[in-house]
């Protein structure tokens, strides 16, 4: 089987600082790996130069695309990685109005990304913007309404029907659940399970809480000062952490 | 369908003036389909532990540990997950799941993994709930309220959704009242006669020489509890 996304030697420096370094991992069609380390550790810019939002110093992000098969995504053509920003990926930001326009209304953010890959029929797409808002649990009658009316957990979910609605195979999501309190985020958990689920979503979860990991990732990058000291099973890197780090960060949790 | 050779196990606690910890050493043993085994001895000789290996939660430092010709001390991840998901099933004795799930979608959700239509998935959690004994009423709540003994049946019925060739059961009797032990022990035999390969731990006596076929002693594995 072919990996949906490969990733080979991504190194990113910030003048004399290392942001990550030679990191190289192959994501498959359905995995949900999630990359977990404390602040600064260098998972951010990793996704960051996943996404396209960065240009890494050295490295190849290589996408299975539909049309031509396995691409170097960092060599293509500046519009050419934005159609594929617009189709088979996925962002979703840490902060909602990120990843949202917060002036236009929620049924406009989520059909904007339906005109982008060439949608015309006014009543189609917003049908297709209303089932979304329904599937993300937002009730039709605040379709018309601004993200900037919307709670935080609301807008979360907005930008989540934002970016699913084009059928994306692979997502990037920094930090999806931060910022949320926790009875919002164990409902956006069980929403991205059952839509990884249901739609057979890749998907790179950078967070650095340990539980969400545990629910939603089926594999695991522990990363430390800019490089990757532990991945594996995410059971088996949660609770037989090999690396004094990952040893560290796991007996760091707070019970509750 | 199980199968272990010269399986050996270390922790290094790196925080902890990286001291080694040997919890086991040089398991071998096999489990035909249709054959229970129960891994037997004392707190602390590792019984968990070695059940945790063969499931791949604890990482396998020397051997070989073969379910279905699968090789999961030196598989990877996606390999390991869709193990699991087809062949390899484990009954915990902790219930972990995904806060505000109905237990009915918890007890379905093997199944959906594996592509049954939710509808189906559904009905076989129903029958499986009402044969643990678990009230219709809270079927559409979260079992993260449940008493010890709810939650257990939860995770048993969940275990059992699937019928998985090869099974691990961590002390699945245990906090249970004697009805359910009952539905319990029946689920196994059942297991056992469609072919499943089965290891067990039970400090339940009686439940283990009614379904265990066998016993492996894990003290005999542990170096310094070796009598």
């Amino acid at each position: 089987m072919t990996p949906l996304l490969s990733v080979q030697g991504i190194t990113k420096r910030y003048g004399a600082h290392i942001g990550c370094a030679d990191v190289s991992f192959d994501l498959y069609p359905g995995e949900v790996m999630g990359i977990v380390g404390e602040s600064g550790s260098g998972k951010s810019t990793l996704l960051n130069c996943m996404a396209g939002h960065l240009v890494p110093d050295a490295g190849q992000v290589v996408f299975d695309t539909r049309t031509d098969g396995p691409r170097d995504t960092i060599t293509m053509s500046e519009p050419e990685r934005r159609m594929l920003g617009r189709t088979d990926w996925a962002f979703v930001h840490q902060h909602a109005r990120d990843g949202l326009r917060m002036g236009v209304s929620a049924g406009g953010n989520v059909g904007e990304r339906l005109m982008a890959v060439g949608e015309r029929h006014y009543g189609d797409i917003r049908d297709k913007a209303t089932d979304w808002l329904g599937r993300v649990e937002i009730d039709a009658s605040r379709v018309d309404d601004r993200p900037t009316t919307f709670s935080g957990g609301m807008q979360q979910r907005l930008q989540i029907a934002r970016n699913l609605v084009t059928g994306p195979r692979l997502v990037f999501m920094d930090e999806p659940t931060g910022g949320l309190d926790v009875s919002v985020q164990a409902r956006l958990l069980d929403l991205l399970r059952g839509l990884v689920r249901d739609m057979g979503l890749s998907a790179i979860i950078v967070t650095h809480d340990l539980a969400v990991v545990r629910l939603l990732a089926d594999r695991l990058m522990v990363m430390k000062s800019g490089r990757v000291v532990e991945a594996g099973l995410t059971d088996q890197v949660l609770d037989d952490p090999q690396h004094a780090y990952s040893q560290l960060l796991v007996s760091s949790v707070l019970q509750v | 369908m199980i199968d272990l050779s010269n399986v050996s196990k270390t922790f290094t606690l790196h925080n902890q003036g990286s001291a080694v910890i040997e919890v086991i050493s040089d398991v071998s043993f096999a489990v035909a389909p249709g054959e229970c085994v129960a891994l037997t001895g004392a707190s602390g000789a590792g019984k968990s532990t070695l059940m945790r290996m063969i499931y791949g939660n604890y990482l396998t430092q020397a051997g070989e540990i073969r379910i279905g010709g699968l090789d999961i001390v030196r598989s990877e991840p996606r390999d390991i997950i869709k193990l699991r998901r087809d062949v390899l099933g484990y009954v915990s004795q902790f219930l972990r799941v995904v806060p505000r799930v109905p237990t009915l979608d918890v007890v379905a959700e093997p199944l959906r993994a594996l592509g049954v239509p939710a509808d189906k998935a559904q009905d076989r959690a129903s029958a499986l709930l009402t044969q643990l004994n678990i009230p219709e009423r809270l079927w559409s709540l979260s079992p993260t309220t449940f008493s010890g003994g709810e939650q257990q049946r939860v995770n048993i019925a969940r275990g059992f959704a699937h019928t998985y060739p090869a099974m691990l059961l961590d002390e699945p009797t245990a906090s249970l009242d004697a009805a359910n032990r009952e539905v319990v022990l029946s689920l196994i035999e059942d297991a056992k006669v469609r072919g499943a390969a089965i290891i067990g731990i039970f400090h339940d006596e009686a439940a283990r020489d009614r379904v265990c076929d066998r016993e492996i002693d894990v003290g005999r594995f542990t170096p310094g509890m070796a009598a």
